[in-house]
């Protein structure tokens, strides 16, 4: 019993004890580390033709820039974005999928099948349709409390697939193709056959979204999404004025997904309705509960186990879906704070108190 | 189109959407009785729908040997024979649905309520093991059985001794009622005989007109599916508010601690909860193979979201509301997919439900079986 | 002194049938400390849940410095200058005791989204001046040594303060505190009594709803007194003391339990 929970301690101590020594190092050691960091993640699709390593991180059967773009850079954008509603917020989203295909769907109709837009140009038009949809949908059922908000929100997915499949002026089943791709830029080339220069692209996308979800959550805009999710009644009491924020949680998690959508639509260059299931829904909020519902940096993590695993695990992706049922189901028995669970406050404040014993997540 | 004909399609489209909506409604009942007890969406109980189909399929292709033609035409029985054969097949798709009803709840939420017993650990031990046997041991069959021996165990004492007393958050029991959803779908999917394609079900029953009314002819088996869903719900009041076990369980959807201090056994009256949405979902497997001769591993989940819909559209956690819900959502589906087309009926079924919810924040008849919320 | 801050006019609540207020009539006056009592069910919390909006009344007017508060939205009703704290403690509990405090005083912050993602110079501004004040309402607790602590780990005792704190950050005119001293020992009373008075001295109205009634005659400098969800006495604390209605509704009561 007791060499169990040893065990355990040991597993769980391998991530707080890097992120100890992480914040024990001072300032410039941590930002050449940041930045290392950040070279080896450009350097991603190169990593398979490295010895040792490229045998480990390699997927079987199809090729890793692909996976690592139309894949992981999807899932992890899609993942940060609903953290933002679910992890933070607390306000279960249940038809993500729908923003995402709000996203790619208006890239798609703006340069091929109703305009001729650059996709460049298409980009800021997509995220702001996005956040609008998330404005039009969350005005009426932020209200509402929620168990209520999480089968509506299921019901938007859907109607949102139903449109674009019944719909001629959006493809209806056939789709849409021709979508526009990226332009030059950088000396990169968005092409058909190499997937690097979207990877590049994308894990772009995701640090500025980071960037700018970091600076919310350490403001007056994060504090309120927190205080809403631990308790709403109170939040109000205490001036928060919940609807307002909710939206705000609402809106900007559309607009990430809608994000997503648009660097999958100019990746892919042909989308129809099949590319967006509710059963994707229920995939992304795997990843971000998996993850560590909560934490940015647990939702990321999410995001790539549930896009990289099964390419790198080929020997069950008959089973995938069926896996990611059970784990959720053993991840909420076992731990239901997700991998990385959310941590209280943050690092540097810490450390400029370090005079008194810290006892987080206990 | 002439208007006499529009008369004719209303009172038909009526007549479908009745049939239909009874089945939304006795799906919606197992929503509505477990969300009045626990305050929980069993998102699974879509899963507990596809079951009984598949009961309902077993009992009629396998127990009862009934093949899907014979000398070419369809296995018709009439007479007593169809009627016991009609009541087996049902008795056998609530026995499946029940008794899923009952594991998911051991296994799926149970253990979250920090009282998990030894089955549910069990049955967690060996996912745990086989989703590891899966994910890091090659297919080589001594490696799974190895890997399932030395995880088991652990789990198992892990659960028992570490897991116990401690209640995981809300969002927590609505993640793993998806998680179990979605595992007893594709479980279904990737190991059931012909894995993801359609099944067919024998089609006993002779779809003949049974009467005509206001020029409509009404089939037996539309007929069946009205009354049989009327009868079970009204054998399901009785229970409720005639039993002892009914009156536990109205007192739990009241109030739980209350109830487990006056000596209220809660974690029977939530089995019983289970096993009573089970067992309706299971009569309306079986009345959905009637009409529709056929199932297949995802069908529970469009079914499983439009019964959801209906029970909140109805108010959850009331009996009446899933009912009223139900019979108001196959008839509004019916006729918007008339004047809309088919291809719009689901997303007529959501706009209902949104401006529904937007009017009246807890359904048509409010939550009468849970309390309403500070 | 004689300013009055919140006006009670003739309120009536009624949950179904049930009235839990029967035309109460208060008047809370600037910089005083008002302590409200009666027996358990007395309808001392629903005055309160009424005066921060969570219930609108029945009938009757709640004014705040003659503004009728039934139109405002809860959150509008802190931003007039009401505050409270709550009688089972409600904190955000995976928040550390100065994030909580900061909630409160965002409150009277502007910067939002746009300022937050931009770090405007406003934004950076409202956020120092927040933490800055957060911690001085810390200190002035006593509980800043676990500021970087989750309030979920905090003392009972440190997470009632704590409610107070953040409740003050809210900068109110006027502070409700429900039952602050509940499961407080003698010394812990003592204490609290001091801060209360000390809040005073900083120039904050206090309404106190406590059922110690050592407590309440001790801080207040006017006290009313709820039976059956109507007021029967209203007055100096020694007055109130030796009210035979008040004796018989709850003094008596009290002397017999204890």
């Amino acid at each position: 019993m007791s060499l169990v929970l040893n065990f355990w301690l040991r597993v769980t101590s391998l991530f707080s004890g890097f992120g100890e020594q992480f914040r024990a190092m001072n300032k410039w050691q941590r930002y050449s580390a940041y930045g290392l960091g950040v070279v080896a993640l450009y350097l991603l699709p190169y990593w398979p033709d490295v010895p040792v390593l490229g045998q480990i991180v390699n997927t079987p059967g199809s090729q890793f820039e692909t996976v690592l773009n139309d894949q992981v850079v999807i899932f992890v954008l899609i993942a940060l974005g609903l953290n933002v509603v679910v992890g933070i917020a607390g306000l279960l989203d249940l038809g993500y999928v729908g923003f995402y295909a709000v996203g790619a769907y208006v890239t798609a109709i703006l340069t091929s099948a109703h305009g001729n837009l650059p996709w460049l140009l298409a980009l800021p038009i997509a995220v702001v349709i996005s956040m609008l949809f998330g404005v039009i949908l969350g005005t009426p059922t932020l209200r509402l409390r929620g168990d209520y908000l999480a089968i509506v929100t299921l019901g938007f997915g859907e109607i949102i697939r139903l449109t674009a499949k019944n719909m001629d002026w959006l493809g209806a089943s056939r789709g849409i193709s021709n979508i526009k791709k990226p332009p030059s830029m950088f000396g990169l080339k968005f092409g058909v056959l190499d997937a690097k220069p979207y990877f590049y692209l994308g894990l772009t996308m995701v640090f500025i979204v980071i960037f700018i979800l970091h600076r919310l959550e350490y403001s007056r805009v994060g504090r309120a999404w927190v205080a809403i999710r631990e308790d709403e009644d109170a939040a109000e009491l205490m001036g928060v004025n919940t609807f307002k924020f909710k939206l705000w949680a609402f809106t900007i998690g559309a607009g990430i997904g809608g994000l997503a959508g648009v660097h999958y639509a100019g990746k892919v260059g042909f989308i129809n309705p099949d590319n967006f299931p509710l059963q994707l829904s229920i995939l992304f909020l795997a990843a971000v509960v998996l993850g560590g519902s909560g934490n940015m940096y647990g939702a990321i993590l999410g995001g790539i186990l549930v896009a990289y695993m099964p390419e790198r695990l080929r020997n069950f992706s008959d089973k995938r879906i069926l896996v990611f049922g059970i784990v959720l189901v053993l991840m909420m028995v076992f731990r239901p704070e997700g991998i990385l669970p959310k941590r209280v406050g943050n690092e540097h404040k810490k450390r400029r108190a370090k005079s008194q014993e810290g006892e987080v997540a206990s | 189109m002439p208007d006499w004909l529009i008369i004719r399609t209303f009172w038909e489209l009526t007549v479908t959407g009745l049939a239909l909506g009874s089945i939304y409604a006795l799906v919606a009942l197992g929503y509505t009785l477990v969300y009045g007890v626990l305050r929980l969406i069993n998102f699974a109980h879509s899963e507990i729908f596809m079951v009984g189909t598949f009961g309902a399929l077993l009992a009629s292709s396998q127990f009862l040997s009934i093949p899907l033609l014979e000398d070419g035409n369809y296995p018709y029985r009439t007479g007593m024979t169809l009627i016991i054969f009609l009541v087996f097949i049902m008795l056998i798709a609530m026995l499946f649905s029940g008794i899923g009803a009952v594991v998911l709840e051991r296994v799926a939420y149970r253990p979250l309520r920090g009282n998990g017993d030894a089955f549910g650990a069990v049955v967690l031990a060996f996912l745990t093991a086989f989703i590891v046997s899966l994910v890091f041991v090659d297919q080589a069959k001594i490696n799974v059985i190895i890997a399932l021996l030395a995880t088991t165990p652990i789990s198992y004492a892990y659960l028992r001794f570490f897991k116990q007393g401690r209640k995981a958050p809300r969002l927590a029991f609505l993640i793993s009622a998806i998680g179990a959803s979605t595992a007893i779908s594709e479980a279904v999917g990737v190991w059931s005989k012909h894995g993801r394609d359609q099944y067919q079900t024998p089609r006993l029953l002779e779809k003949k007109t049974l009467f005509t009314m206001f020029g409509t002819d009404v089939r037996i088996d539309y007929a069946i599916v009205i009354v049989g869903a009327l009868l079970m719900m009204i054998a399901l009041t009785l229970f409720v508010n005639k039993t002892r076990l009914g009156r536990g369980v109205r007192a739990v959807a009241q109030d739980a601690e209350t109830s487990r201090i006056l000596g209220v056994n809660v974690d029977l009256i939530i089995i019983v909860t289970f096993a009573l949405g089970g067992v309706m979902a299971g009569g309306a497997a079986m009345l959905f193979t009637l009409v529709y001769d056929q199932t297949r591993f995802n069908i529970g989940f469009i079914l499983g979201v439009k019964s959801f819909t209906a029970a909140v559209l109805g108010g959850i956690g009331n009996l009446k509301g899933a009912l009223l819900g139900g019979l108001l959502l196959g008839l509004v589906e019916n006729y918007g997919s008339a004047i809309f087309g088919g291809q719009w009926k689901d997303v007529i079924a959501f706009v209902v439900l949104l401006v529904v919810l937007m009017f009246r924040p807890t359904g048509l008849l409010g939550e009468s079986l849970g309390k309403a919320r500070v | 002194m004689s300013e009055v801050l919140l006006d009670f006019n003739n309120v009536t609540m009624q949950f179904g049938g049930v009235t839990a207020l029967n035309e109460v009539s208060l008047q809370i006056k600037q910089g005083e400390i008002l302590g409200l009592i009666g027996p358990n069910g007395a309808g001392k919390t629903t005055c309160f849940n009424v005066m921060t909006g969570v219930y609108a009344p029945t009938l009757g007017t709640v004014s705040f410095e003659g503004k009728n508060l039934a139109k405002l939205k809860r959150f509008e009703i802190t931003k007039v200058g009401i505050a409270r704290t709550f009688q089972n403690i409600r904190l955000f509990s995976e928040m550390t005791a100065l994030e909580n405090v900061m909630v409160g005083a965002d409150a009277r912050k502007k910067a939002s989204v746009g300022g937050a993602i931009l770090r405007t110079s406003r934004q950076r501004h409202e956020e120092k001046e927040s933490r800055e004040r957060s911690m001085e309402l810390l200190q002035f607790m006593g509980i800043s040594d676990r500021a970087e602590t989750a309030a979920r780990n905090l003392p009972y005792g440190y997470q009632r303060r704590l409610e107070i704190a953040r409740a003050l950050a809210t900068e109110p005119k006027l502070l409700c505190l429900d039952e602050p001293a509940a499961g407080f020992n003698p010394a812990e009373k003592e204490e609290l009594n001091e801060l209360i008075l000390k809040i005073r001295e900083q120039g904050y109205t206090v309404l106190l709803i406590e059922h110690d009634m050592n407590v309440v005659m001790k801080v207040s400098d006017r006290v009313a007194v709820l039976d059956f969800g109507q007021k029967i006495a209203d007055g100096l604390p020694a007055d109130v003391r030796n009210n035979p209605a008040v004796i018989a509704a709850y003094l008596g009561v009290e002397d017999n339990a204890s």
